[in-house]
Order: C-alpha cells, then sequence, then structure tokens
C-alpha cells in the first residue's frame, strides 16, 4: 500500500468532476426542480383563486335571481293593476256610448214623432176638406176655405 | 489466477497489488512487477487501475446526469431524469439540513462525492476474478477494479475536503479567526501550545479518518471477497451471496458517510464556534 502520485492525480480528477458538476449539471436540475415546485404552488394557488370566484359568482347569481323575481312580481303587479284599470275605462266608456246612442234614437223618436204629426196633420186637413165637400155636395172654394180649414187643421 | 502454480497467499497478494506505473530503481521506467518493485518507486509512481476506473467512473457519472440535466423538462420529465432528480434532491436536502449558509460548491461537491464513492464502491460487487483475469488474458498482469480500496484513492478525495476545510475557515473567519480558533479555545490564552495540540490533532483527524473510514471498509470488504474467491467454486455462491447482499448496505452507506462528514465539516468551517 504505497502512497504515490495517485494520490494527486485523485485530487486533481476530483476537484475537475466537481468543478464540471457545479458548472453543468447541479445549476439546470435544480432550477427545473424550482421551477416546478413554483409551478405546482402557482398551481394550487390558481385553484383557490377559482375556487373563491366561483363562489362570488354562485352569490351573485343567486342575488341577481331574487332581484329578478322581486321585479317580475312588481310587473305582473303593475299589469294587473293597469288591465284592471283598462277594464273599468271600458266599462265606462260602454256605458257612456251606449247611454248617447239610446239619446240620439230616443230624439230620432220623437223626431219621427213630430214628423208624422205634422203629416198626419196636413192629411187630416185635406180629410177633412174632402168630407166636407161630400157633406155639402158642393164644390167649396178652396182657396176661401183653406184658411179655416187650416185653422182646423192646427187645432187637432 | 495470473499463474499455474497458484498459492493462496500469492493469489491475495496478486489481487491486491496495483497496477503501478513508475521509474524503477534501475532509472528505467515500466509496470511494477511486485509489491516490492511497486514500493521501490516510491513518491513518483502511478497506479493505473486505480485512475482508469476513478476517472472513468467519473466520467460515466457526469455523462449520465449531464444528460439528463440538458434536456430537463420541468413539466414531463422522463425516467433517467427522474432518477438523477431523486439524488439531486436527496442530496439538497442533506445539504440543506446540516449546511445553513449561502454556499454555492456544497451541493454539487457532496452530490459528486456521493455518486462518484458509490460507483467506484459499487465495482467492488463485480466478481472479484473477472476484470483482473480479462486483463491477464490481454496482458497486463495487475489490475484492482475497486479505486475506493486504494488508500491513495480516498486521501485524495479527503485532502481536497481538507483544502477546502481551510479555504472556507479563512474565508468566513479570516486568518486571525481560524488561528484563534485553533489557539484560544477550549482552555483559553494561557494554555495556547495545549490548545493547538488538541484543536490540530483534531483538524488532522477530519481529512485522515474520512480516507481511512472509506479505504477500511472497502479495504475489508474486498479482502472478505477474495477470501472467498479462494474456496471450492461449488460453496463459493454461499458466502459471496450474503456477503454481496450486505455489501450492497455497506456501499451505499460508505458513500453516504463520506458525504454527509464533508457537509459536516464544511458547515462547521462556516461555523464561528
Amino acid at each position: 500500500m504505497n502512497i504515490n502520485l495517485t494520490l494527486i492525480g485523485q485530487a486533481i480528477s476530483f476537484a475537475i468532476f466537481v468543478w464540471f458538476c457545479m458548472k453543468f449539471v447541479w445549476p439546470p436540475i435544480i432550477a427545473a426542480l424550482e421551477e416546478r415546485s413554483k409551478k405546482i404552488a402557482d398551481g394550487l394557488d390558481a385553484a383557490n383563486r377559482a375556487e373563491r370566484d366561483l363562489e362570488l359568482a354562485q352569490e351573485k347569481a343567486t342575488q341577481q335571481l331574487r332581484e329578478s323575481k322581486e321585479q317580475a312580481a312588481e310587473i305582473i303587479e303593475q299589469a294587473n293593476k293597469r288591465a284592471n284599470q283598462i277594464i273599468d275605462e271600458a266599462k265606462e266608456q260602454a256605458l257612456a256610448d251606449g247611454k248617447r246612442l239610446r239619446d240620439a234614437a230616443q230624439a230620432e223618436i220623437e223626431q219621427d214623432v213630430v214628423r208624422a204629426k205634422e203629416a198626419l196633420r196636413s192629411q187630416v186637413s185635406t180629410l177633412a176638406l174632402a168630407g166636407a165637400e161630400k157633406i155639402l155636395g158642393a164644390s167649396v172654394d178652396e182657396k176661401a176655405h183653406s184658411e179655416i180649414v187650416e185653422q182646423l187643421a192646427k187645432e187637432l | 489466477m495470473a499463474s499455474e502454480n497458484l498459492t493462496a497467499s500469492s493469489y491475495i497478494q496478486h489481487h491486491l497489488q496495483n497496477l503501478t506505473y513508475g521509474q524503477h530503481p534501475d532509472g528505467t521506467w515500466g509496470i511494477a512487477h511486485g509489491a516490492e518493485e511497486a514500493a521501490a518507486m516510491g513518491f513518483w509512481a502511478i497506479h493505473l487501475d486505480t485512475m482508469l476506473f476513478s476517472i472513468g467512473l467519473g466520467i460515466l457519472f457526469l455523462w449520465l446526469f449531464r444528460k439528463a440535466a440538458k434536456k430537463v423538462s420541468v413539466d414531463t420529465p422522463s425516467g433517467l431524469q427522474n432518477f438523477v432528480e431523486m439524488m439531486v434532491e436527496f442530496v439538497d436536502q442533506s445539504v440543506k439540513e446540516t449546511f445553513h449558509g449561502k454556499n454555492k460548491v456544497i451541493a454539487p461537491l457532496a452530490l459528486t462525492i456521493f455518486v462518484w464513492v458509490f460507483l467506484m464502491n459499487l465495482m467492488d460487487l463485480v466478481p472479484v476474478d473477472f476484470l483482473p483475469h480479462l486483463a491477464t488474458l490481454l496482458g497486463v498482469p495487475y489490475f484492482r477494479v475497486v479505486p475506493t480500496t486504494d488508500l491513495n484513492a480516498t486521501l485524495g478525495m479527503s485532502i481536497s475536503v481538507f483544502i477546502l476545510i481551510v479555504y472556507y475557515s479563512i474565508k468566513v473567519k479570516g486568518v486571525s479567526g481560524f488561528v484563534g480558533e485553533l489557539t484560544l479555545q477550549p482552555f483559553g490564552k494561557w494554555m495556547i501550545p495545549f490548545n493547538l495540540l488538541l484543536e490540530g490533532v483534531g483538524l488532522l483527524a477530519k481529512p485522515v479518518s474520512l480516507a481511512l473510514r472509506l479505504f477500511g471498509n472497502l479495504y475489508a470488504g474486498e479482502l472478505i471477497f477474495i477470501l472467498i474467491a479462494i474456496l471450492p467454486w461449488g460453496i463459493q455462491w454461499a458466502l459471496s451471496v450474503p456477503w454481496a447482499i450486505f455489501h450492497i448496505l455497506v456501499i451505499v452507506l460508505q458513500a453516504f458517510i463520506f458525504m454527509m462528514l464533508t457537509i459536516v465539516y464544511l458547515s462547521m468551517a462556516h461555523e464561528d464556534h
């Protein structure tokens, strides 16, 4: 077992190996390991954040749903009110229209009656004249007597 | 099994002999044949097998991890990347638990130590005769395949760690802080020589224990594999299989201990007492 130059050769090769390992082997591997652990940490972080976001969104959605339900109820109520109002208005209108029509009809009827009376009156005068003519057996001077007859007719 | 007239002790010695290249005492350069020749070469010789396997395994480790690092994907990691990430995360975790300062060197250093030492230890599980026998067939007389059973390899690493300990101690605490740490505790300034002795031994014990622990464990394990290999071939499996299974634990554990102690020593170097 001799101590000889091998010792120095070993020390030199050891130094070279360590240097090479330090320069070309260790840094890329350790960098990859660190990057991976960072990536994993980031991923977990993102997952947590996403979960929180989801919770928030759900809450928001629920709230919006509630709001819109309330709004819908309000709108329906308003619509019902409005419908009732319209119905009432329509009823009133119909009543008024009916009344108006009835009044007009009544007026027309009255007018017709007056007109018929007038016609009858004129006819009566003619009839009375004809009757008097027949009764007197003589022709009556229409002109002379028309005044009397008309007076008579007016009195009818 | 290098020669026909094989005895147990020469077999063991042959297996524990590194392929040493150096200058013979007579001035010629070449491979040492036998332990005496290798010892005679002194310091200026090199274990070719240790260097080959340690550098080869180191390159294998870096090639594999670089391959994963080059096409690293954040979203869809493939099989190799999963494995590499697992190792990196494991080492990173260990470093973060022990070392609280800021230092870009320690984590890659720990990863390199862990994987490299593990791979070198793993060679222990290759049956002891496979590669040496193959090498003999190719004309290479000695071939030790487990670099961590060579004290040079473990000391080479632990001394590098020691240099880092001293470097960071001085960098963080300054020269005076480092010297003060060595001399002014545990007994105050009137006991400086004694403190220096105590702390100096403590400091030097770190690389020595680091190297010897790994070397000792793997050397012993290898030796037992070699001893098992001497037994008649029919019963070898009964011992080598349990030992190999147990050894799987040992090689991982020793790699982990080397890494952990390096981190602990360096984190001590960064902290004031």
